[in-house]
């Protein structure tokens, strides 16, 4: 099982994180958008190519209002 | 009267910054950005939300305004620093607004923690600006650490309770060569002159103006404000005196006895 954003997803081990992103109608190139798995950012250039293992804690994020 | 801040090297005309948090509609943050004039405003990272409607990220885009990411939420400096990183890959910005909170009640920053995040986070490229205490000493520590601005609190984040420390402040901007930008307490615009009189480069505001009953106008307000102290600032006040002194000469007064 993997965790995006706390919760269970359909998202299978070997999967991208592109691919993982796409299930939610997001790309790669999303502005304002950072990925964190398992407590470590992921760079952008990697979301094509890293693959997620069982059990990621997957943490989408993006700008919300604050500060 | 051109007198732009300037922070790490960025120019920015106006000396109000702004916190994107609180307003009731999107809508009605791009209107209290345009009418403050802020060049330079916060956002916080959360989880996203696919079924979110509208972006804050384009209605900054549209507004032409710089972000600020901030690291609101963080109570270690490990959280800090991941938070910080996070926010440079997703809004392309070094830039960092500080925030390593030591207590839920007060959001009081946590002086070791806070001081440890910026120090790294300096060493690792970052251009960081510490939401911090109004304690004199630690804010020439952040300064030593590298820190690009400090952002003292006049009041606990939220409170509109003003500057309960000018003394203090006054202190602290005597104590760091860096620009001081008043952040957190802000109420209303007497604050945010005070502020600026006391030698503050700039001010920061979020709830004063999201959560006034007329955002826009709050906003409008507190840019006159900060416009206002500025001028007094740079004008030397006269000194405060217990006794009256005459403005109008006693020479020539005439004898109506």
């Amino acid at each position: 099982m993997i965790f995006l954003n706390g919760q269970a997803s359909d998202t299978r081990p070997g999967d991208t994180i592109a691919a993982a992103l796409a299930r939610l109608g997001l790309t790669v190139g999303a502005r304002g958008v950072a990925i964190a798995v398992d407590g470590a950012v992921v760079p952008r250039a990697d979301w094509p190519t890293f693959e997620l293992p069982e059990h990621a804690r997957v943490e989408i994020l993006t700008a919300m209002q604050g500060g | 009267m051109h007198d732009p801040l300037v922070i790490a090297g960025r120019t920015l005309r106006s000396r109000l910054l702004l916190g994107t948090g609180g307003f009731p509609s999107l809508e009605l943050l791009a209107a209290s950005i345009a009418a403050s004039g802020s060049e330079l405003v916060t956002v916080a990272l959360r989880r996203i939300d696919p079924d979110a409607h509208g972006s804050l990220i384009e209605v900054l885009d549209q507004a032409g305004v710089e972000l600020l990411p901030n690291t609101a939420g963080c109570h270690t400096a490990r959280d800090a620093i991941l938070t910080a990183k996070l926010a440079r890959e997703a809004f392309d910005t070094d830039w960092i607004k500080l925030e390593v909170i030591g207590n839920e009640h007060t959001l009081m920053p946590d002086a070791p923690e806070l001081l440890r995040a910026a120090e790294q986070l300096v060493d690792d490229g970052f251009t960081v600006l510490p939401y911090t205490t109004d304690d004199p000493v630690l804010a020439r520590r952040l300064q030593d650490v590298g820190c690009a601005a400090v952002m003292p609190l006049g009041s606990p984040i939220g409170s509109g309770m003003g500057l309960r420390n000018p003394y203090n402040i006054a202190l602290l901007r005597e104590s760091v060569s860096i620009p001081v930008v008043l952040d957190a307490g802000i109420g209303t615009a007497s604050d945010a002159a005070l502020a600026m009189e006391l030698g503050c480069d700039a001010v920061m505001a979020a709830s004063a103006i999201s959560r006034a009953e007329h955002p826009v106008r709050m906003a409008h307000a507190l840019r006159s404000a900060v416009e206002a102290g500025r001028l007094a600032h740079s004008a030397g006040r006269i000194p405060r005196r217990l006794y009256a002194s005459a403005s109008t000469p006693n020479e020539g007064l005439p004898d109506l006895s």
